[in-house]
């Protein structure tokens, strides 16, 4: 109840989208308040990948409304949406690590357009040097993408989205395809990072080990509706048969 | 048999749609591409990047087979000429056939096939695998950064080198003229300038920016529009060395309809 007292950080009203025939998100509401660290839960193709891309205005959706920080991110041009992207962090589901590019130079990469020259000289290695050594891979700095492993991968992937100290981060499923003991690594991850940064996160999984560790609150996406809403504890004690289904 | 006959029709009209629908995505790009470069702040870093990567990287390639055209071209022509008594024109008809047509040509096909299955391939992957959404989520034009700079770059590089062929082409020349003859240096040299006007250098060395243009813009348009998985990156790197090689030869058409009807030939 605490929560709703709050301004959200992030507010998704009566969204759609569709694909063709594909409904995916149909009328989907949702908010996220400050400090929270809400995963939404769903089926494969159940719409959530879609969901937090039209959050950051990687696909537009139909209609409905985001706002984002207080910004309808639908309705601004480019060079709003770019400023307000600064204080998005996104974590991709297939990393996204830039592979022509060191690991520096991929952290570096969000700072050429954020940070003038001047700040670039002056802060750019330390914070670097930072966000590394919070996931723990500072010793990776000069190394390609390519002599990590995916463990590794992901944390850099991470650091990267940490690099210009974002008010949201958004993962996009980030222990899919990692094993048990580095997804619980990469779940431990998320939480120490929002209480270190004070960032609200939105986590995409169906890995119920990342959503018992890293949630504050769970969303349930059902046929594009927003069908349960609760804590971990809450929804894996429900009695509904489509939720149990997903915790049993 | 009737049946047969509908079947090739459909089939025939699917590939029409294709055809047209393709070659209005490739505008639309190139629209955007022109949108984009009439913009302020461009990614000049990158640029010099890429004219390393296309130009450079490729100066070996084109210089051994330039070498290797003019040699083979002069030993290939000798015999047909020594059949009319004209053996002395050998280095005036291969400069003039290699300045004018072979070199450039040669050069952008060469060009079509690195440089254009490098970025369809490039840039294709870079699709799948989210990187170009990742560039666009941190702040980053993806269009400006990896298209622009690309294309600019392309359209830069493939004229150099193509004059570097044109050049090292003539000295290929030169080895050929005297494997069976001899010719002297400075004949040579005075018998390829006196034959070669400005005519024949100037359209040749314009067509090639469009060559350049041309290679680039497919490149990064197949690669950009490149389909999920791996399957589709391996084929935005053979359509674009398919198409630009196709550019290539239509545009060499026209530039040759053009220099024509200019009274330049």
């Amino acid at each position: 109840m605490e929560t709703l007292a709050k301004h959200p950080v992030i507010e998704v009203k009566n969204v759609n989208k569709s694909f063709g025939d594909n409904h995916v998100l149909k009328d989907f509401s949702m908010s996220v308040y400050p400090g929270e660290n809400l995963v939404i839960l769903g089926k494969s193709g159940s719409g959530k990948s879609v969901l937090i891309k039209c959050i950051i205005s990687l696909i537009q959706a139909d209609n409905g409304k985001i706002l984002v920080l207080d910004s309808p991110i639908q309705d601004l041009e480019q060079d709003e949406l770019d400023h307000l992207r600064a204080d998005i962090g996104f974590l991709f589901q297939s990393n996204a690590l830039y592979d022509s590019m060191t690991v520096r130079e991929n952290l570096e990469f969000p700072l050429r357009i954020h940070w003038t020259k001047e700040e670039r000289a002056l802060g750019a290695d330390d914070a670097l040097k930072e966000a590394l050594e919070d996931v723990g891979l500072l010793h990776t700095i000069d190394m390609m993408p390519s002599e990590l492993s995916g463990g590794m991968k992901k944390r850099v992937a991470l650091a990267r989205s940490l690099i210009l100290r974002p008010k949201v981060i958004l993962y996009d499923e980030p222990t899919t395809g990692l094993d048990p003991i580095t997804s619980r690594e990469i779940s431990e991850l998320m939480v120490s990072v929002q209480k270190k940064y004070n960032a609200t996160s939105v986590i995409i999984s169906h890995d119920l080990n990342c959503i018992r560790i890293a949630s504050t609150r769970v969303i349930m996406l059902i046929d594009g509706t927003c069908y349960a809403d609760g804590t971990y504890d809450e929804l894996n004690k429900s009695t509904d048969p489509k939720v149990k289904e997903f915790f049993e | 048999m009737k049946y047969q006959t509908i079947n090739q029709v459909k089939y025939l009209k699917f590939l029409n749609n294709e055809f047209f629908k393709e070659a209005g995505e490739l505008s639309r790009f190139t629209a955007r591409f022109f949108r984009e470069l009439s913009k302020p702040k461009q990614e000049y870093e990158e640029f010099i990047h890429q004219c390393y990567w296309i130009g450079y990287k490729t100066l070996m390639l084109v210089g051994v087979t330039a070498f290797i055209m003019g040699l083979v071209m002069t030993i290939q022509s000798r015999p047909t000429l020594v059949e009319f008594g004209a053996e002395s024109l050998l280095p005036s008809m291969v400069s003039i056939s290699l300045i004018r047509e072979i070199s450039p040509v040669i050069t952008a096909l060469i060009c079509a096939g690195k440089i254009g299955s490098g970025l369809g391939a490039e840039l294709g992957s870079m699709k799948v695998t989210e990187q170009i959404d990742a560039m666009e989520v941190s702040g980053t034009n993806p269009f400006k950064y990896l298209v622009v700079s690309r294309v600019m770059a392309a359209t830069l590089m493939v004229p150099i080198l193509s004059s570097l062929a044109n050049a090292i082409s003539l000295y290929g020349a030169y080895l050929g003229v005297n494997i069976r003859g001899h010719v002297s240096w400075h004949l040579y040299w005075f018998q390829v300038f006196d034959a070669l006007s400005f005519g024949d250098i100037i359209p040749s060395l314009i067509k090639t920016f469009f060559f350049g243009f041309a290679i680039g813009i497919v490149g990064c348009y197949k690669g950009f529009s490149s389909q999920k998985g791996t399957e589709g990156v391996g084929r935005s790197a053979t359509t674009a060395v398919i198409v630009a090689s196709l550019m290539v030869f239509i545009l060499d058409l026209i530039a040759v309809q053009v220099t024509d009807i200019l009274g330049l030939t």
